[in-house]
């Protein structure tokens, strides 16, 4: 039997009067990597603050099931850790906070009351980590995203996924404005956290991260709701048509 | 006693608590006049010279109106017959904790004075209300020649000193407040740092106002001769009272050719403070100045550490934080005068303002004709935390020579919904990611400061965002 890590049943997403995701049900399982695709405004981003549990998004409908129970009313940092961890596609700078010490106070969070979290240990997590993706040390000193270019943002994001280790990571668009090396390098990080014990949601524009990372299941959004479901085979096809036909599709129903 | 009177303390404010005044050995009368002042200097049994300054700068005092540029009401407030302007709480000074009145030093453990001196200090000077209580200075720092004491021990013990550099660099008449520290000053540090010599580890003062409706006017001078170095700090807290306490001190720095001076403040005076500073440098050439000064605590302050820029290749810097939450305001700043050719200067601000609470940068530049290749950087960052609060920037340039070259740079920004999500999307919790946020602002700030004083700065930070986030 496949270990449901999460599901969203008939999701409705309103940002103030308008309604971005209009029912949206989705089920991902234990060790599996599904990737969300859709063209730009078809509320791929919008899911991913919902599930993380940004505050200006209203769910109007619906529910998000995670390891069995509702998140709705969870802030985000209980979600964090619980295990939900969120790539942004644009993620914020905090000057004067360096990568290391934002490193140590995220693995805190999770070390309050249990065991220590020795300094020798917190080093070799983040080394080992930096190593994977080819992060300079030097960037390990430097403020969090603080006149970071697009690329060093995105592998950021992946060091603080490898770091800890979430259940469920979702990926928003980590891989759009990359080159092909750095492109290549994210993939690498993506691989390193796809394990049996976790679950991977990839969002993306666009297919060639799948030809590095291959999906389990490709699921279509447009205009806030799934309109197509398939394997990686999906993904190729859009590929070579683009949205338009499904989108003329959905016009002429 | 003391004991119980420790539970009446603030909450959020740790070091509310007070010690009874109903043993202190002396109580000037409430108001200030010219029998106050004799008082005053009669019981430190001072020379004529130093008296008739005293008298001289209280007509200063009653004859000068509130600087008129500062219109601000909390200011006008003030009422200057309802202070205690001088009171003495033990009749000596302690060179151990151990001849320290009982409760006095218990006063000062809490505040962890003793334990910071043994761990990393040259040298302490402990005032209590208008006198200081305790002093001490390293061996190995006196048999230097090194001269660190109270000020009315220097005036006392090194007159010619005194008398050659005192209210040299701030005269009476420079504002209505540095009138007032002259006519009625009582405690504050003198030190003296003999050419070349460099004092490796810093000399702290600590200042704790104890009684209600008290005024404390310390007086600090600092002679750094020749190529010398000294590096002092210092820190003020008062207990939690409804009604208001005064606090106006005048601070003198004289770095002399090649010196180097660092001064650090960490001022956290209780919210009924009104703290109304005059500081100023004296840079002679190649002489270096800095002030490092935090202000996160008192009801007003009023305060513009200035270094003049006298001798060419001279260097002033100033780094300041502010903090402002409901209630208070800050109106803090820098000035530097470029008075010689090469001279350089930077200021850099940084403030937070919560709850309602209000920030002022103010802050001057100048440059006199001739003095050429000068170079002056100012920046002004401002956070504010929610729409209530307020920040305003007034710099003023007055540049009159050429081939300079002077920047001024200013920024306001809000803790954003994004940033927080951000930072609260890794697991920690609004009060968390709040304080990660504001710590990493007052960052540059931090740094500069010896270790032990950079944790309890990131620790009273955590506080005051516990006390409001909600």
């Amino acid at each position: 039997m496949a270990d449901t890590i999460l599901e969203i049943k008939d999701l409705h997403v309103k940002v103030g009067d308008n309604e971005i995701i209009r029912g949206i049900d989705l089920a991902i399982e234990r060790g599996t990597v599904h990737a969300l695709m859709g063209p730009n405004g078809s509320g791929k981003s919008t899911l991913s603050l919902v599930l993380m549990g940004h505050p200006k998004y209203a769910v109007t409908q619906g529910d998000i099931i995670y390891q069995g129970r509702s998140i709705l009313v969870m802030p985000p940092n209980e979600r964090s850790l619980a295990g939900i961890f969120l790539a942004f596609q644009y993620p914020s700078s905090v000057p004067g906070v360096s990568v290391g010490n934002f490193m140590r106070n995220t693995l805190m969070a999770r070390h309050k009351g249990d065991a220590p979290l020795t300094p020798a240990k917190f080093k070799s997590l983040l080394d080992g980590a930096a190593a994977k993706l080819h992060i300079d040390p030097k960037v390990l000193g430097r403020y969090v995203n603080d006149g970071f270019s697009g690329g060093e943002k995105k592998r950021l994001e992946m060091l603080q996924m490898l770091v800890l280790q979430p259940t469920l990571a979702v990926l928003d668009e980590t891989d759009s404005g990359l080159d092909i090396d750095a492109l290549r390098i994210i993939a690498q990080g993506i691989e390193a956290q796809r394990s049996p014990e976790h679950a991977i949601l990839l969002i993306t524009h666009y297919q060639r991260i799948l030809n590095y990372v291959k999906p389990d299941k490709v699921h279509v959004l447009v205009k806030g709701r799934i309109v197509k479901e398939g394997g990686p085979e999906l993904a190729q096809e859009l590929e070579r048509t683009g949205y338009d036909p499904i989108i003329k599709e959905l016009a002429t129903v | 006693m003391a004991l119980k009177d420790q539970q009446l303390v603030d909450q959020d404010y740790r070091y509310g608590f007070r010690d009874e005044t109903a043993n202190y050995s002396f109580k000037s009368r409430k108001g200030i006049d010219h029998e106050i002042v004799e008082q005053i200097s009669q019981m430190k049994n001072e020379p004529q010279w130093m008296r008739d300054f005293r008298h001289r700068s209280l007509d200063i005092f009653f004859a000068k109106p509130m600087p008129a540029w500062a219109k601000n009401e909390v200011l006008e407030a003030i009422n200057f017959d309802d202070i205690y302007y001088y009171m003495r709480a033990s009749d000596r000074e302690g060179k151990t904790w151990e001849e320290v009145p009982e409760e006095i030093k218990r006063t000062f453990d809490r505040l962890g004075i003793p334990e910071a001196e043994r761990k990393f200090l040259g040298g302490v000077t402990a005032q209590y209300d208008s006198e200081v209580v305790y002093h001490s200075i390293r061996k190995d720092l006196e048999a230097k020649g090194v001269l660190f004491s109270d000020m009315d021990a220097g005036l006392r013990e090194h007159e010619d000193i005194v008398r050659e550099h005192f209210a040299t660099v701030i005269p009476p008449a420079d504002n209505k407040f540095s009138a007032l520290n002259s006519a009625v000053w009582s405690g504050g540090s003198f030190i003296w740092v003999p050419p070349g010599v460099h004092v490796d580890i810093p000399l702290q003062a600590y200042f704790r106002i104890n009684a209600e409706n008290m005024g404390q006017f310390e007086r600090t001078l600092i002679i750094a001769e020749p190529g010398s170095f000294v590096h002092y700090i210092e820190g003020c807290t008062a207990p939690t009272y409804s009604s208001n306490s005064l606090h106006s001190a005048v601070v003198e720095l004289i770095a002399k050719e090649g010196a180097h001076i660092r001064y650090t403040t960490i001022q956290n005076w209780y919210k009924n403070v009104y703290n109304l500073v005059t500081k100023r440098a004296l840079a002679q050439k190649n002489a270096h100045v800095e002030w490092v000064d935090g202000n996160i605590g008192s009801k007003l302050t009023m305060k513009y550490p200035s270094v003049y820029l006298m001798g060419e290749g001279a260097r002033g810097e100033v780094l300041s934080i502010a903090y402002a939450s409901e209630g208070q305001h800050q109106d803090a700043g820098a000035k530097m005068v470029h008075a010689a050719p090469n001279t350089t200067s930077i200021i850099t601000s940084k403030s937070v303002s919560k709850g309602g609470g209000r920030t002022s940068y103010r802050g001057l530049v100048k440059v006199y004709e001739g003095c050429e290749g000068v170079k002056s950087n100012v920046r002004c960052d401002a956070l504010l935390m929610d729409p209530q609060s307020r920040s305003d920037t007034y710099p003023t340039m007055e540049v009159d020579a050429k081939d300079v070259r002077v920047e001024h740079e200013a920024t306001v920004s809000k803790v954003g919904e994004e940033q927080l999500f951000y930072v609260m999307s890794r697991g920690l919790t609004e009060v968390e990611a709040t304080t990660m946020i504001v710590n990493g602002f007052f960052e540059p700030f931090v740094k500069e400061l010896p270790m032990e004083y950079a944790v309890e700065l990131n620790r009273l930070i955590a506080l005051e965002m516990e006390g409001s986030v909600g």
